[in-house]
């Protein structure tokens, strides 16, 4: 093997190392085993690190330094939270129904870990190849809803419930345009399985790679699935459900401790599970952006845009303004469902036309026009021009 | 064929189900029900159909659990945990009907016609095939469904634009 396919096949090949060097019982424990402890300990790593990159991130939007006591600029921050989050007295309300009470934050972190399964981290680098594992990921994601609702009503609390119920209404809604957005991913792909989406998007034409987020369905769907990934991760523009200022903390009011902490996990993970779909359906997963950027390993290449995806994401929580609860749920079911059914019928006309000029054109005003006015439509009216007031 | 997976996955489901029948608290009910779906999901991909299992999971435990549990909120009485004792003979005629069913299914099953006819060959249930035959042989089907699922959300619709207007009024 070449330099460059070793660098890539690393991790595969210290996998195949490990187990062919353990005893020959435990060779099909160990072979399942690795993978899955490889990915407990990486995210959960990922995620410490986002913490610390978001409240710092948020706190230069904000005008302020962020976290900067624990190590240099802040980096052993993670451990300083982990330490407090265990070491906090785990308050459960006395009359919160308790088995619930603990059944939900676990249930959300072991959901949110088993989406984890589908998505290709490099060249020959998934934990389960399914051949419906987009399929897989959607119905595993789905049971978040369940876990949200479980924190809410197991607590007893007014607040709680009406967040919960509002999140849950919230991820339902937001469900269908992701759902939609996807399957314009799965339909020009032709499979359901992760490996063979990526696949598809490995082509070169020159420099320029495949990928589907460079075609105007893609792009479209891509918008379309990462605000709904957005809002079905409850962050903000859309965490009402949990806004601090609003219902503070909505359905992990009663939370405290560790637990509040799994929930914290829970939403990173949940965030990171989203964006790597994303990643894998539009951004061509573990695909270099440049042919001659080719010998750098693909694992690098799908971290690096995680990173990016997360970097948008923090941006976006700290620029724009929390959306109501009724805008919400208009923005989902007004706007974006018409144009994920709009970008899905684009999509089939991108496979049907011959590629082309034209089939850029039409495929692009088919995109470009329903969004201009549903955009119009939908929105509270006249656009006016932003005026801004300085201090004198 | 491996029969530890679906035993598990069938025992689940009965342990869920049967949760859900004696719980006294109705949400927990509701979330036995969905260890019930849970496991009939995992039933449907350990016998070798994929896409029922996920479909399974995404459809019953994803929205239809939502649903019931906001049906059970919405729809409460004042004074929950009613302690309704449950009379011995209640639980002697239900597992008596029980007994009743499984000899019946069990008779008609072992039964000669049933055994020695030739099992038919598996039919393939790639998610692959299973989208060439709706959008193909059965596609009649898909668009009934396709029109059955727009009538009950316009059904939804005009509920709530009644309930609307009968507020606005």
């Amino acid at each position: 093997m070449t330099p460059v396919q070793t660098a890539d096949q690393i991790f595969v090949l210290l996998d195949q190392w490990l187990v062919s060097h353990s005893p020959l019982i435990l060779q099909p424990l160990v072979a399942a085993a690795l993978p899955v402890v490889a990915i407990l300990g990486l995210f959960p790593g990922l995620f410490a690190l986002t913490t610390v990159l978001e409240r710092k991130g948020l706190g230069r939007i904000q005008n302020r330094i962020g976290p900067n006591r624990t190590g240099p600029l802040g980096i052993l921050q993670p451990l300083a939270d982990g330490v407090k989050s265990l070491t906090k007295e785990d308050i459960v309300p006395y009359a919160a129904d308790k088995i619930v009470n603990f059944i939900a934050p676990v249930f959300l972190v072991i959901v949110v870990f088993l989406t984890f399964a589908v998505l290709p981290i490099g060249r020959n680098m998934v934990l389960a190849n399914l051949d419906s594992g987009v399929l897989y990921f959607f119905a595993i994601g789905a049971a978040t809803e369940l876990s949200v609702f479980m924190a809410g009503w197991s607590s007893r609390n007014k607040y709680a419930l009406l967040g919960a119920m509002r999140a849950v209404a919230q991820m339902i809604s937001y469900e269908v345009p992701l759902l939609l957005s996807a399957t314009c991913a799965v339909m020009t792909a032709g499979s359901l399985s992760t490996v063979a989406i990526v696949a598809q998007q490995g082509g070169f034409t020159g420099i320029f790679p495949h990928w589907y987020v460079f075609t105007p369905w893609g792009f479209a769907a891509f918008l379309l699935f990462m605000i709904a990934a957005l809002a079905e991760s409850n962050r903000s523009p859309f965490d009402m459900p949990e806004g601090e200022s609003e219902i503070i903390a909505g359905y992990f009011i009663e939370y405290s401790g560790f637990k509040f902490a799994l929930f914290f996990l829970g939403e990173y993970l949940g965030m990171f599970a989203i964006s790597g779909m994303g990643i894998t359906l539009f951004l061509g997963g573990w695909g270099a952006p440049f042919s001659f950027l080719d010998f750098v390993p693909s694992y690098l290449w799908f971290f690096i845009k995680l990173f990016v995806l997360i970097s948008v994401f923090i941006w976006i929580r700290g620029t724009l303004p929390r959306l109501r609860t009724d805008q919400l749920m208009d923005f989902a079911w007004k706007f974006m469902l018409p144009m994920a059914l709009i970008v899905l019928v684009d999509a089939g006309l991108w496979r049907w036309l011959a590629p082309g000029a034209a089939r850029w054109a039409i495929t692009t005003l088919i995109v470009l026009v329903p969004y201009i006015v549903l955009g119009r439509a939908v929105g509270s009216g006249k656009i006016e021009k932003r005026s801004y007031r300085y201090a004198s | 064929m491996n029969f530890a997976l679906p035993a598990f996955f069938a025992a689940l489901s009965i342990a869920g189900a049967v949760a859900a029948l004696s719980l006294r608290n109705l949400v927990h009910c509701a979330l036995a029900l969905v260890l019930a779906f849970a496991g009939l999901g995992g039933l449907y991909v350990a016998l070798g159909a994929q896409f029922a299992g996920l479909a399974q999971i995404l459809v019953y435990s994803g929205a239809v659990a939502i649903l019931i549990v906001f049906a059970v909120l919405l729809v409460r009485e004042r004074d929950e945990e009613q302690r309704h004792p449950i009379r011995w003979s209640n639980s002697l005629s239900g597992i008596a009907v029980a007994v009743l069913v499984f000899i019946a299914i069990a008779r008609i099953l072992t039964s000669d016609s049933s055994l020695h006819r030739a099992a038919p060959a598996a039919p393939s249930a790639t998610i692959r095939d299973i989208g060439t035959m709706m959008m193909g042989a059965d596609i009649l089907p898909l668009e009934i469904i396709g029109l059955l699922l727009t009538a009950a959300m316009l059904g939804a619709v005009i509920l709530a634009l009644r309930e609307r207007n009968a507020v606005k009024s």
